[in-house]
C-alpha cells in the first residue's frame, strides 16, 4: 500500500521510497524533512475538491503537506 | 586586537528563529540583501551582559547544509565562512523548537559537527509544555557536547541566560576555539537515529493533551470549508483596509492641510512657497495619507505570518496554483506581492523549480500591490458612490475587491499561457512545512509593521520627493502668457501631448497622460502627480483647497476614471520592480518580457474598459 492510500488517521512505517520516481529536489526536501525509509507517519489532512490533493501527513511531530504524486512513492506498512 | 564580534542564528524554518532574533535585537535591526544575491540578510544588534556589543546575524531556515533552495545555499555559505563579503560567525546559536525535537536536532547536530563554538536555544519550550512535554535541557546538554539554554522568545525568557552563554561561546572562540576539529561526519540516517534517541532522553514526560492546532486544522484545512474560510479572510482584509483607515488618512490629510494653510500664511509668496505648498506638500503629502492603509494591509499578512496560517493558506491553494501549472508555493510571494512585488518577487527565491520560479516572478507584478492603492482608493472615493450593498459591505469596498480579484485573474491567466509557452517544464513539486499555531505577539508585529512603513515612508521621502519636485518644475515653467493656461503652456504639458496622442483612444485625458511618465518610477507618483497638477492648473487661490478627490470627481467621466483603473490592474509601473526582475533572473530578457506584455494587457484592457463604460451610457 502506498502512502495516498492510507486511512485517514491510521499510523504506519514508511518501508520503501521510489526515489527514482520523484524529482531530485523532491527527494532531497522530503528526506530533509524525515520523510524518509522509517519514518512514521499519518495522513491528518486531504486535500481540498474531493480531489484528495495535496495531503498533509504527520511526520513525527511536524505536519509536512505534500502532493498525491509523492505519496504514492511511498510504500507504507500500517503500524 | 578588536575582533568583529558576530554569532549567526541557525535552525530549521520555525523554529521561531526570528521572534528570537526580535527579541535580542529589539529595534537595534538592519535589514539589507547579501551582496550578488537578493536574500535578506538580517543583522542586529545584541548587547551581551558585559555591556559590550556583538552583531547578530538571522539566517534564513534550513533543513540541512545539503542545500535545496538558494536560501538554504547562503546558511550553508555563512556558516562554513564560504560567503564573500561576511565574515565567519564566531558563535553560532542553534534554534530548536523544544516540541519537535526528534526532527529539528537532526540538522542541529550537523551544525554542532562543524566544531565550532556553538550555543543552543531550546526555544518554544511553553509551547511544548502546552503539549504536555516536560523537558531535560541537562540531558540534551549532554547528549550534545554544547550548552542548552530552555527561551521562549515572544515571552523573553532565558534571553540574559543565552546572551550569557553567547559571551562565554565568544571567548572560546577568541582564544583559538575557532580551530577546533570538525568532529566525526555522521550520515543523515545516522543523524535521525540519534536524533531519535536524545529527544526521547530529553523529554521526561509527555501527556497525551489535547492540541489546539490539530482542532483548528480540523476546520481551517477542512476538503470543502477551508477555501471559502480563506477567502473571506481575504475579504474582510480587503474591506479593512478601506473602512478602518479612513480615520487615521483624514487625520493625516488634515495635518498636511494644516501645515500648507501655515506655510501659506507664514512665508511671503514667491517660487519657494509655492515649491512647499504645490509641490512638497501636494505631492508628498496626497501619498503619506495613505500610510495607514498600507500598515493595516501588513499587519494582516504579518499576522497571517507569524500564526502559521499562511502555510495552510498554501496547501489550500495548491490545487487552484496546479491547475495553472504552479504550486501552492507560489502563493506566498503573490499574496507578499499584494504589500510589494519586491519582497514578493525575492520570496520566490523558496521555490526550487526554475519554470515554476520564472513563472511566479513573471506574474507577480500583477497582483495588486500597496503601491496601487493610493491611486486605486483615490479613484474609487471620488468615483464610486459610498452605498452600502449589503449588510457590512460597502460598495466603495466591493470595486476594491474586484480590482484585486480582477488582478489575480490576470495573474492566473498569464500564469497558465506562460507554463504553456516560454516557460514549458513538467509540473512542479509542492512539500512544505505546516507550522504548529501561534498567537502572534504584539512586539514582533510592531517591528515589521515599522519596518514595512519606514520603506514605505522613506519612498515617499526619495523616490516620490524628486518626482514630485521635478514635475512641479516642468508643470511651472516656462510661465503662461496671459490667457493661455499654465499646463499647456509648460514642458510638462508639451510632453503629455505627446503621450496623450497615445492613450487617447482609450480614454485617458492630458492629466492621467502626464501622470503616467513620473508614476513609472513608482505607482503611488501618479497621485502625487495629479495632486501637483491640479495645484498648477488651479490659478484661483481660493480653488487651491479643493481636495485632489472632488478635482477628480468634478473633472473625469465615468468611463474615463474606471479606464484609469483597468491600467493600474496591469501595467508595469515600477522601475524597482523592473529591476529586482532584472537581478532575479540574471538578465534583461525577461524584464523586457514582462513590460512588455503588461503594457500590452493595460492597454488593451483600460480601452475595453472605456469603449464598454461608454457604450453602456455610464
Amino acid at each position: 500500500m502506498t502512502l495516498d492510500q492510507l486511512d485517514h488517521g491510521q499510523r504506519a512505517t514508511v518501508v520503501s521510497v521510489d526515489w527514482a520516481s520523484l524529482a531530485p529536489e523532491d527527494g532531497k526536501r522530503l528526506r530533509a524533512m524525515g520523510l524518509d525509509e522509517g519514518a512514521s507517519v499519518a495522513v491528518a489532512h486531504r486535500g481540498m475538491f474531493g480531489g484528495a490533493d495535496p495531503l498533509a501527513v504527520t511526520v513525527g511531530r511536524m505536519t509536512v503537506a505534500l502532493r498525491r504524486a509523492h505519496a504514492a512513492a511511498m510504500e507504507v506498512e500500517r503500524a | 586586537m578588536t575582533r568583529q564580534r558576530t554569532a549567526a542564528l541557525v535552525g530549521n524554518p520555525n523554529a521561531g528563529k526570528s521572534a528570537l532574533f526580535n527579541a535580542l535585537t529589539g529595534a537595534r535591526q538592519k535589514i539589507a540583501n547579501y551582496p550578488g544575491v537578493t536574500v535578506e540578510r538580517k543583522a542586529g544588534r545584541l548587547i551581551l551582559p558585559s555591556g559590550e556589543p556583538l552583531e547578530l546575524i538571522d539566517l534564513p531556515g534550513s533543513y540541512s547544509f545539503d542545500a535545496a533552495s538558494p536560501d538554504e545555499e547562503v546558511t550553508r555559505k555563512v556558516v562554513h565562512g564560504e560567503f564573500p563579503g561576511e565574515v565567519l560567525p564566531e558563535v553560532l546559536v542553534i534554534v530548536l523548537d523544544a516540541a519537535n525535537l526528534e526532527q529539528h536536532l537532526v540538522f542541529a547536530q550537523e551544525v554542532i559537527a562543524l566544531g565550532r563554538p556553538t550555543v543552543v536555544a531550546l526555544n518554544m519550550i511553553d509551547l511544548a509544555e502546552r503539549d504536555g512535554l516536560t523537558l531535560d535541557p541537562a540531558a540534551l546538554s549532554q547528549a550534545l557536547g554544547v550548552p542548552v539554554i530552555p527561551t521562549v522568545a515572544v515571552r523573553r525568557k532565558g534571553l540574559a541566560e543565552l546572551a550569557e552563554a553567547i559571551a562565554r561561546a565568544e571567548v572560546t572562540a577568541g582564544e583559538g576555539g575557532a580551530d577546533a576539529q570538525p568532529r566525526q561526519h555522521m550520515t543523515l540516517p545516522e543523524r535521525r537515529l540519534a536524533a531519535r534517541h536524545m529527544a526521547k532522553a530529553a523529554v521526561l514526560s509527555e501527556s497525551a493533551r489535547h492540541r489546539l492546532h490539530t482542532g483548528l486544522d480540523k476546520v481551517l484545512l477542512h476538503p470543502w470549508l477551508g477555501v471559502p474560510i480563506l477567502f473571506v479572510l481575504l475579504f474582510v482584509m480587503f474591506q479593512a483596509v478601506f473602512a478602518w483607515a479612513t480615520p487615521f488618512a483624514d487625520g493625516l490629510e488634515a495635518g498636511v492641510g494644516a501645515i500648507s494653510e501655515w506655510v501659506v500664511a507664514t512665508f511671503p509668496g514667491g517660487f519657494l512657497r509655492d515649491l512647499v505648498t504645490e509641490g512638497v506638500l501636494a505631492g508628498v503629502g496626497s501619498v503619506v495619507v495613505f500610510l495607514p492603509q498600507i500598515v493595516i494591509l501588513f499587519a494582516f499578512i504579518l499576522v497571517m505570518e507569524a500564526s502559521g496560517y499562511m502555510a495552510r493558506a498554501a496547501y489550500i491553494m495548491d490545487r487552484l496554483m496546479a491547475r495553472v501549472g504552479l504550486s501552492g508555493k507560489s502563493f506566498i510571494p503573490l499574496l507578499s506581492s499584494f504589500a510589494c512585488a519586491i519582497p514578493g518577487i525575492m520570496a520566490t527565491r523558496s521555490i526550487a523549480d526554475p519554470k515554476d520560479r520564472l513563472t511566479t516572478i513573471l506574474v507577480a507584478p500583477l497582483m495588486t500591490c500597496s503601491a496601487r492603492l493610493p491611486v486605486y482608493a483615490l479613484i474609487i472615493a471620488a468615483v464610486i458612490p459610498n452605498t452600502t450593498v449589503g449588510p457590512g459591505v460597502g460598495l466603495q469596498g466591493l470595486v476594491l475587491f474586484a480590482l484585486y480579484v480582477a488582478g489575480i485573474f490576470g495573474a492566473m491567466v498569464v500564469a497558465l499561457v506562460l507554463r504553456r509557452t516560454v516557460a514549458q517544464g513538467s509540473a512542479s513539486g509542492f512539500i512544505m512545512e505546516l507550522p504548529r499555531y501561534q498567537m502572534p505577539r504584539l512586539r514582533d508585529l510592531g517591528i515589521g509593521l515599522w519596518q514595512r512603513a519606514w520603506v514605505f515612508l522613506r519612498r515617499a521621502g526619495t523616490i516620490i520627493f524628486m518626482a514630485t519636485i521635478v514635475l512641479w518644475v516642468l508643470l511651472t515653467f516656462p510661465k503662461a502668457e496671459p490667457g493661455e493656461s499654465q499646463i499647456d503652456a509648460s514642458i510638462a504639458g508639451r510632453l503629455a501631448t505627446g503621450v496623450h496622442a497615445v492613450v487617447e483612444p482609450i480614454g485617458f485625458n492630458r492629466e492621467m497622460a502626464l501622470a503616467l511618465v513620473p508614476a513609472m518610477a513608482a505607482r503611488e507618483v501618479a497621485v502625487s502627480s495629479l495632486a501637483t497638477t491640479y495645484a498648477v492648473a488651479s490659478d484661483d487661490e481660493e480653488e487651491t483647497a479643493m481636495a485632489l478627490e472632488e478635482e477628480v470627481a468634478a473633472r473625469w467621466s465615468l468611463p474615463t476614471a474606471l479606464a484609469f483603473l483597468a491600467w493600474f490592474v496591469f501595467a508595469p509601473q515600477c522601475l524597482s520592480t523592473i529591476a529586482v526582475a532584472r537581478r532575479e533572473t540574471n538578465g534583461w530578457k525577461w524584464p523586457m518580457f514582462m513590460v512588455g506584455y503588461l503594457f500590452a494587457l493595460a492597454y488593451v484592457f483600460a480601452g475595453a474598459t472605456y469603449w464598454i463604460a461608454v457604450a453602456a451610457g455610464l
